[in-house]
C-alpha cells in the first residue's frame, strides 16, 4: 500500500518544485501592493502595465531580442556547415573538435564570462554590444552543432549522390535535398537557441555596461533599487513567452523529436 | 562497332589511398545490353560501378561513353544514372517529385515536364501513387520510383547496385521481370551489380565475374553456367566438387588419384556439380555423411579417399542410409574443364 502512495506522492513533489515558483510569481505579479511580496496584497494589473512603462527594460528587451536573434542565426550559420562537416566527412580530431565546440556549455558561465571579459574584451577593447554578440553566439553554437548533428546523423548520405547523379552540384545538392529534411532540426535549435540566451545571466553579467546590458541583468540591477512587483511581473511575462514558443514549437514541429 | 564499345574501360585502375581496389580493367559494354557484375564482397564490382557513374575518380585509365571519354566529366554532367540499393529517394518530396527532380534541373517545364513524369510513373505502374511520400511505400515500390527517376532522364547507362537485395523473395522474383521488362523496352544499356549467382544467370545477357578487382570471366548465363573457366568461378555457380590437376592426375587431400577418361590437355582442374558425380557404380568409395532432401533430389555428403564429395541424384529413387557406404564415380565426361586454378 505504501509503495502505491509514494510515486504519486513524489510526483506531486517534484511537481510543485518545478510549477510553484512560477505560480508564485504569478501571484505576486498580480499584487495592488507596493512591495514584492506573496501571498498578494489585493489584486490588480498596475504592475504588469508598469512593466511596460520602464523605459530601460524597453531598451534591454530590444538587447536581448538582438543578441537571442543574431546569436542564433550567426551559430547557426557556423554551426550548420560545422555538423555537416563532422557527420559527412572523415574529419581528423572530430571528437576534439565536437568537445572544444561544446565546452561553452560544460564549462560554468561565470568562467567564460570572467575569461571573456579578462582576456578577450578588455586587452582588445571590443564594443560592448559586440563582445555581447560573440559571447551568446558561442554559447548557442554547442546547441547548434548538437541539434544540427541529430538530425544530419538520421539522415541518409546516399540521397545527396543521387541528387547529383540527376544533374544538381555537390552545393546545390545540399540545398536542394538536405536542408529542406534537417528544416525541423534547425528551427529546433533556433528555439533552444534562443531561450539560452535570452535567459542567460552569468556571462551577461560580466559582459554588460555602461547602457548596454541584457534584460535578465537589467531585472536584477532594478532589483537593487526598486523592490516593487514589477520585476515579478515582467518575469511572469518572459516565462509565458518562453512558454508560447516551446509549445507552438511542439506543436507545429514535434520540437521533442530534435532535443 | 562503336556499338559493340558503347561504354569502354580502358586500363582503368581505381584505388582508395594507396590500396588499390581495381587495378587496369578492361572491359567493353554493348548499346543495349544487360550485364551483371557478379562477385563476392569486397571484389571491387560496386567501386567499378561508381567509377562509371563519376561518384569515384579513377587514378588512371578512361572510360569511353558513346564515344565520348567521360573520365574527368563531373558526376552531375555524365549520362549515367544509378539506382541505389537503398534507393536513396528525397524524403520530403513525394512520388512525382522524385521522378521531376533531375527532369526540373535539366530545365523541363510545363506540360512536356508533366507528361514525361506521368510516363515514367506509368512504365512502373506507380500512376496512383504520385502524391505518396517515400516513407509510405513498401521497399518494392520504393525501387521502382527509383528506377523511374533514373529512366525518365533517358540515360545512356543505367546502374543498379544490389536491385534485389532488400527485397523479400517473393517481390524479387516480380521486380527482376520488371526490370528486364522495362530494359528490354527501353532498349536501355543496364549494368548490375550483385553478389547473387542466381540472380546473375536469370537477368543478365552476359555476366562479368569479378574477384579480388580482377575480371575472373566474362560469358553469357550459359557459359558461365556450363563452362566455368576458373576453379572460383565454378564454385560459384554450384560446381561444388573442384579439384586441380597434377600429370593429369587429381589432386586431393590424400595424394594424386589418376582417372579414367581423357583430360582436355589444356584443362589446369575438373568441376563437377553435384548432379555430375555418378552414385551406385565406379571405382571410388564413400561413406555417407549428411544426406538432405530438396525436392525432386536428395543430396548426399559423402567422406571418401578423395576429400568431401557432394553428390545429387533423383529423390523418387530408394534413399541411401546415413553411415552407408556407397560406390561412386567422377565421370570426365561430363566435368567442366577449368583452365585455371589456385583462386580458391
Amino acid at each position: 500500500m505504501t509503495s502505491r502512495l509514494f510515486s504519486p506522492i513524489v510526483l506531486l513533489l517534484v511537481l510543485t518544485f518545478l510549477i510553484g515558483p512560477f505560480l508564485i510569481i504569478i501571484a505576486a505579479s498580480l499584487s495592488a501592493g507596493e512591495t514584492l511580496a506573496f501571498p498578494p496584497q489585493g489584486l490588480s494589473l498596475r504592475w504588469v502595465f508598469k512593466v511596460f512603462e520602464v523605459e530601460s527594460f524597453r531598451a534591454s528587451f530590444g538587447i536581448s531580442m538582438f543578441l537571442a536573434i543574431g546569436g542564433t542565426l550567426a551559430a547557426l550559420i557556423l554551426g550548420i556547415p560545422a555538423s555537416y562537416a563532422l557527420s559527412r566527412y572523415k574529419v581528423p580530431g572530430a571528437e576534439t573538435i565536437r568537445t572544444i565546440v561544446s565546452s561553452p556549455i560544460i564549462v560554468p558561465g561565470i568562467i567564460v564570462g570572467l575569461a571573456l571579459l579578462r582576456y578577450f574584451v578588455v586587452p582588445f577593447n571590443f564594443g560592448i554590444l559586440f563582445a555581447l554578440f560573440m559571447a551568446h553566439t558561442a554559447l548557442i553554437l554547442p546547441y547548434a552543432v548538437r541539434v544540427v548533428s541529430a538530425s544530419l546523423n538520421n539522415l541518409r548520405s546516399d540521397i545527396e549522390e543521387a541528387a547529383v547523379l540527376l544533374g544538381s552540384s555537390r552545393v546545390g545538392a545540399f540545398f536542394r535535398v538536405v536542408m529542406p529534411n534537417i528544416r525541423g532540426g534547425i528551427l529546433a535549435a533556433f528555439i533552444l537557441g534562443f531561450v539560452t540566451s535570452f535567459n542567460q545571466v552569468p556571462v551577461s553579467l560580466f559582459l554588460s555596461g555602461p547602457g548596454v546590458r541584457t534584460l535578465p541583468i537589467d531585472m536584477l540591477s532594478y532589483m537593487e533599487i526598486t523592490y516593487d512587483p514589477s520585476v515579478a511581473a515582467l518575469s511572469a511575462l518572459l516565462a509565458f513567452m518562453s512558454l508560447g514558443i516551446v509549445f507552438l514549437a511542439e506543436r507545429f514541429l514535434g520540437f521533442s523529436r530534435y532535443v | 562497332m562503336s556499338d559493340l564499345r558503347f561504354l569502354s574501360l580502358e586500363k582503368l585502375t581505381l584505388s582508395y589511398g594507396k590500396n588499390i581496389a581495381v587495378p587496369e580493367m578492361d572491359l567493353d559494354i554493348a548499346k543495349g545490353e544487360l550485364v551483371a557484375l557478379l562477385g563476392p564482397s569486397g571484389c571491387g564490382k560496386t567501386t567499378t560501378m561508381r567509377a562509371i557513374a563519376g561518384l569515384m575518380a579513377p587514378s588512371s585509365g578512361s572510360i569511353i561513353l558513346d564515344n565520348v571519354d567521360i573520365t574527368r566529366s563531373p558526376a552531375n554532367k555524365r549520362p549515367v544514372g544509378l539506382v541505389f540499393q537503398s534507393y536513396a529517394l528525397f524524403p520530403h518530396l513525394n512520388v512525382y517529385e522524385n521522378v521531376a527532380f533531375g527532369l526540373k534541373l535539366m530545365g523541363v517545364r510545363g506540360s512536356l515536364l508533366d507528361e514525361t513524369v506521368k510516363e515514367g510513373l506509368k512504365t512502373v505502374g506507380l500512376s496512383t501513387f504520385a502524391t505518396r511520400k517515400p516513407a509510405e511505400l513498401s521497399g518494392g515500390q520504393q525501387q521502382r520510383v527509383s528506377l523511374a527517376r533514373s529512366m525518365v532522364m533517358e540515360p545512356k547507362v543505367l546502374l543498379l547496385d544490389e536491385p534485389l537485395s532488400n527485397l523479400d523473395a517473393r517481390l524479387r522474383l516480380e521486380m527482376r521481370n520488371e526490370l528486364q521488362r522495362v530494359q528490354k523496352e527501353s532498349g536501355v544499356t543496364m549494368i548490375f551489380v550483385t553478389h547473387d549467382q542466381v540472380e546473375a544467370l536469370a537477368m543478365a545477357d552476359r555476366i562479368i565475374v569479378m574477384l579480388d578487382g580482377h575480371i575472373e570471366q566474362i560469358g553469357t548465363p550459359e557459359d558461365i553456367y556450363n563452362r566455368p573457366i576458373s576453379d572460383f568461378v565454378a564454385d560459384f555457380v554450384g560446381f561444388e566438387n573442384v579439384f586441380s590437376l597434377n600429370d593429369g592426375k587429381l589432386k586431393t587431400a590424400n595424394g594424386m588419384v589418376a582417372l579414367s577418361g581423357d583430360i582436355p590437355a589444356d584443362a589446369k582442374g575438373l568441376a563437377w556439380r553435384p548432379a555430375m558425380v555418378t552414385l551406385g557404380d565406379g571405382p571410388f568409395e564413400g561413406t555417407i555423411r549428411g544426406t538432405s532432401f530438396a525436392g525432386g533430389t536428395r543430396e548426399y555428403l559423402l567422406e571418401t579417399s578423395l576429400g568431401q564429395i557432394k553428390a545429387e541424384c533423383d529423390a523418387s529413387l530408394p534413399a541411401h542410409a546415413f553411415g552407408a557406404t556407397l560406390k561412386f564415380d567422377l565421370p570426365v565426361a561430363r566435368a567442366a574443364s577449368l583452365s585455371r586454378v589456385g583462386s580458391l
